[in-house]
C-alpha cells in the first residue's frame, strides 16, 4: 500500500538546501527525484484511469506557483481545495521545502523553483502515459483529458488550437471535454473535433434553436473486462464567463437533470463504472456528487486545484489533477459487480529534470513550435521579483498587466480578468514574448478604454465577487476576482451579493471612489462583441520594454474579511 | 431534416405565452409583492405543497433576454384527476406574470416549455393546480450577471 508519505518523501533530503549552494542543491534534489520513484505505484484492481486537465496550451515544462489565497465559502469553507500554504502542507503531511511542497503550494516558491526546476511538458507526460500503459496493460488503462487544453499560449492562439491537438493526438486520449476550446468559435471547434480520433464529450450543451443535445454526451469503453461509461461535462458557464457571441448556437449550464438521466442511461446500458469527465470546477462537482447518485468517479478540473488525495463524497471519488501539465493523476480501481471495492490514487508531479522526455513527443513539440520560435524566445525585459497569477484577489503578473494598461491607455483604473491560467517567471529571469502570451493568449484580447461611474465599478466588483463567493457552488463560475489597478477596496466574502464590497479607493489620490463620478477605465477580455483596442500582449510588451526591469511590490490594496 | 421533438414543438407553441416586459420595477419588493398577489389569487389564498413540480432553468442565465424554461408536474393525468393549470411568476420582473399553462387529461403529461425574459437576478416560482384542487409548487433562483471574468 502506498501511503502519501511514501510518495512525498522524495524531496525531504532537499529540505535544507534552499539556503545553500544553488547548483549543488539542484543536483542533490534531482538525485533524489527519479522517474522510477515518481511513478512508483502498487497496482490495484482491474482498471487504471489517467487524468490530465487544464493544460492551457503548455507543451513545455513550466514554472507555476500555486495560490497563497484560495478561499472557500459555505460548506466548502476550510475544506480542500480551499487550503493553501502551510495549512496545505500540514493537512497532507508534506514536509516544508520538499519537492511536493514546491509542486503543490506557494511556499518558498522562487527558491525551491531553482532547486527543483520546471514541471510538466507534454513529452514528460507522454513518457508517463506510455509507461503506465505498458506496465499496466493498454487494455486496462483509460486516459482522459478534462479540457482547457487548446488555449493559453502563443502557439495555441496562433494555430487556433492545432498545436495542442496535434501533440495530444500522440497520447491517444480516450475522450475529452472543454471550456476555452469553445472560444475558437463553432466552426473551428467542429473542425478540430472532426480530426481528433476520439470523442469530445459534453452532455450539458444543447443547441439554442431546438434545445436538443449538441454534443455526444457519453461513451462506453471496455477496460480490464469492465464496461465503463465516461460522461462529459463541459464548463457550464462558458457563454457567461467568455463571449457568448463566439458560440451563439450553443447553450450550456450545469443541467443536473441531464447528468442524472445520463447516469441512469449508462447503468441501464450495462456500465459497471461511471466516470464523469467534468469541467464544472471542484465545488460544483462536490455538490453534484452529493445530489446525483451513481457516479463512481468525478475527474474534476477548471478551478485548477491539485490535491494529493482523492476526496470522497458519499460513494463518489473526486480527483483534482492540477493545471498547466504539472501533474497527471493515476487512479487504480477494483471494480466488482458494478461497484468500486477499492482504489488507490496518486497525483504524479511531472518534474521535468527527473522524468525522461519522450523522443517522439519532443520532436512533435519542436515541430509545432518552430513557426513561432523567433517570437517565443524574444526577451523583452527582466523580472526582478516573482511574477505569478494565481490567487483569489491578485497576483503580481496581473499587477504588471494593470500597470501596463494604466500607462499605455492613459487610464485612472485598470481591470484585468481573474483568469486562473498563466505561468510564473522567476526573479532574475528574462521575460519573453512567450511568458507574456502565457498570461494573455485569448481570442478576444482587445484593450478597451471607457469611462465608468463609481457605482458601475462597484456593480462589476460585486458581480464578480458573487461568481466566486456565492455560498451555493452552482452559482459560482470558478474564476478568481477581477484584478484592479489604481483601485483599492475591502471585501467581506461572507456577505450576500451587493454587500461584499466597501471602502473603494482611488489609489492615486487616496480618496474614496464617488458613486456618480466618471473614471477612465482600461481593461481587456471584454465579453462584448465589437470591443475595440490594441491586443493586450502588445501593451504589456511595450510597457516591459520601456521599464526594462520589472519589480512588482506586494499588493495590499484589497482588504479581506469574513474568511 | 432534423426531427421536431415534442419538447421543441412545445417550446415553439408556448413561446407566445411569455409576457413582454417594458420598463424597470419601482422596487424589487413591489415586484415580489405583485408576484405573491398573483399566486394568492391563483391558489385562493391556500398554501401550496412544495413537491411534484420540476422547474428546468439555468442557475445563471446566459442571456437574460431569452431564458429557456421548462416546467413539469409529476402527477396523474387521468379522468377526473389531472393537473389543470400551472402558473409561472418571476418575482423580480416589472411585470411578474410569466405564463399560465392549462392542461386536460388529454395532454398526457403536465409539461410546458417557453422562453422568458429576466430583468435581474430573481426567483421563478411555479404553482400547479389539480382538478381536485390540490396545489403544488417549486421555485428556482436564476442569476443574471454582468459576466466576463470566469476561468
Amino acid at each position: 500500500m502506498i501511503t502519501r508519505r511514501e510518495i512525498l518523501h522524495v524531496g525531504v533530503a532537499a529540505a535544507a538546501l534552499a539556503a545553500g549552494d544553488g547548483i549543488f542543491a539542484r543536483a542533490l534534489a534531482q538525485q533524489r527525484l527519479t522517474e522510477t520513484e515518481l511513478l512508483k505505484f502498487d497496482t490495484l484492481g482491474n482498471v487504471t484511469v489517467l487524468h490530465v486537465a487544464d493544460i492551457h496550451g503548455q507543451l513545455m515544462p513550466v514554472y507555476f506557483r500555486e495560490p497563497s489565497v484560495n478561499l472557500g465559502v459555505g460548506e466548502a469553507r476550510g475544506q480542500p481545495p480551499h487550503i493553501t500554504g502551510r495549512d496545505f502542507l500540514k493537512r497532507f503531511g508534506i514536509p516544508e521545502k520538499s519537492a511536493s511542497a514546491y509542486a503543490l503550494t506557494d511556499q518558498d516558491f522562487a527558491a525551491l523553483a531553482k532547486s527543483y526546476g520546471r514541471i510538466g511538458g507534454l513529452d514528460r507526460l507522454a513518457t508517463v502515459v506510455k509507461r503506465v500503459r505498458a506496465e499496466r496493460g493498454e487494455d486496462k488503462v483509460l486516459f482522459l483529458d478534462g479540457g482547457d487544453t487548446w488555449q493559453g499560449s502563443l502557439g495555441s492562439n496562433r494555430s487556433k488550437g492545432q498545436d495542442m491537438v496535434d501533440c495530444m493526438a500522440l497520447l491517444k486520449p480516450d475522450a475529452m471535454t472543454g471550456h476555452w476550446e469553445f472560444t475558437y468559435g463553432e466552426a473551428r471547434v467542429k473542425e478540430l473535433i472532426k480530426g481528433l480520433g476520439f470523442p469530445f464529450l459534453a452532455l450539458n450543451i444543447r443547441d439554442t434553436e431546438w434545445n436538443e443535445p449538441a454534443f455526444e454526451p457519453m461513451k462506453m469503453f471496455e477496460k480490464g473486462g469492465i464496461k465503463i461509461a465516461v460522461l462529459g461535462q463541459a464548463f457550464p458557464y462558458t457563454p457567461v464567463a467568455n463571449p457568448r457571441w463566439m458560440m451563439p448556437k450553443w447553450s450550456f449550464g450545469i443541467r443536473e437533470e441531464d447528468v442524472r438521466a445520463n447516469v441512469e442511461k449508462a447503468r441501464k446500458g450495462g456500465a459497471q463504472l461511471i466516470v464523469l469527465l467534468s469541467h464544472n470546477g471542484f465545488d460544483v462537482d462536490r455538490k453534484l456528487a452529493a445530489r446525483v447518485p451513481g457516479i463512481d468517479v468525478i475527474l474534476t478540473s477548471h478551478t485548477h486545484d491539485a490535491l494529493p488525495e482523492a476526496v470522497k463524497v458519499g460513494s463518489t471519488l473526486l480527483v483534482a489533477s492540477g493545471c498547466h501539465g504539472k501533474f497527471v493523476s493515476r487512479l487504480d480501481l477494483d471494480v466488482q459487480n458494478g461497484a468500486v471495492k477499492g482504489f488507490r490514487y496518486k497525483l504524479i508531479p511531472l518534474f521535468a529534470d527527473a522524468i525522461r522526455p519522450d523522443a517522439e513527443m519532443t520532436a512533435a513539440i519542436a515541430r509545432v513550435r518552430a513557426p513561432y520560435a523567433k517570437d517565443l524566445g524574444r526577451e523583452v525585459g527582466r523580472a526582478d521579483s516573482l511574477l505569478y497569477r494565481r490567487g483569489n484577489f491578485n497576483g503580481t503578473f496581473d499587477d504588471l498587466i494593470c500597470a501596463a494598461l494604466l500607462k499605455e491607455r492613459d487610464a485612472e483604473i485598470a481591470l484585468s480578468p481573474g483568469f486562473r491560467w498563466g505561468t510564473s517567471v522567476l526573479p532574475g529571469q528574462p521575460i519573453t514574448i512567450e511568458d507574456i502570451h502565457n498570461a494573455t493568449a485569448i481570442t478576444y484580447p482587445q484593450v478597451y478604454r471607457t469611462s465608468m461611474t463609481g457605482e458601475r465599478l462597484k456593480e462589476v466588483l460585486e458581480d464578480v465577487a458573487d461568481n466566486l463567493f456565492n455560498p451555493d457552488p452552482y452559482y459560482q463560475q470558478g474564476g478568481d476576482m477581477v484584478r484592479c489597478g489604481g483601485l483599492g477596496y475591502a471585501i467581506d466574502i461572507s456577505k450576500p451579493v451587493g454587500q461584499r464590497i466597501s471602502a473603494m479607493t482611488y489609489l492615486k489620490s487616496g480618496k474614496a471612489i464617488e458613486s456618480k463620478k466618471e473614471y477612465v477605465v482600461a481593461g481587456w477580455a471584454s465579453v462584448n462583441e465589437g470591443t475595440e483596442g490594441p491586443p493586450v500582449w502588445d501593451l504589456v510588451e511595450r510597457y516591459i520594454a520601456a521599464e526594462k526591469t520589472v519589480r512588482v511590490a506586494p499588493n495590499s490594496s484589497v482588504k479581506i474579511s469574513g474568511v | 431534416m432534423r426531427q421536431l421533438s415534442r419538447r421543441a414543438a412545445l417550446a415553439l407553441g408556448a413561446s407566445g405565452a411569455a409576457a413582454t416586459f417594458i420598463g424597470l420595477p419601482d422596487s424589487v419588493s413591489a415586484a415580489a409583492k405583485e408576484a405573491a398577489d398573483q399566486i394568492a389569487k391563483f391558489t385562493g389564498g391556500k398554501t401550496a405543497e412544495k413537491s411534484k413540480v420540476s422547474i428546468e432553468l439555468p442557475e445563471i442565465a446566459e442571456n437574460g433576454n431569452t431564458v429557456p424554461l421548462s416546467v413539469s408536474v409529476d402527477a396523474p393525468m387521468v379522468g377526473d384527476n389531472y393537473v389543470s393549470e400551472i402558473l409561472v411568476v418571476a418575482d423580480g420582473n416589472p411585470n411578474p406574470g410569466v405564463a399560465t399553462f392549462r392542461f386536460s387529461p388529454l395532454s398526457g403529461k403536465a409539461e410546458a416549455s417557453t422562453r422568458i425574459r429576466l430583468a435581474a437576478t430573481q426567483n421563478i416560482i411555479a404553482v400547479a393546480k389539480t382538478s381536485k384542487g390540490e396545489l403544488f409548487t417549486n421555485q428556482k433562483l436564476v442569476k443574471v450577471t454582468i459576466g466576463g471574468c470566469g476561468g
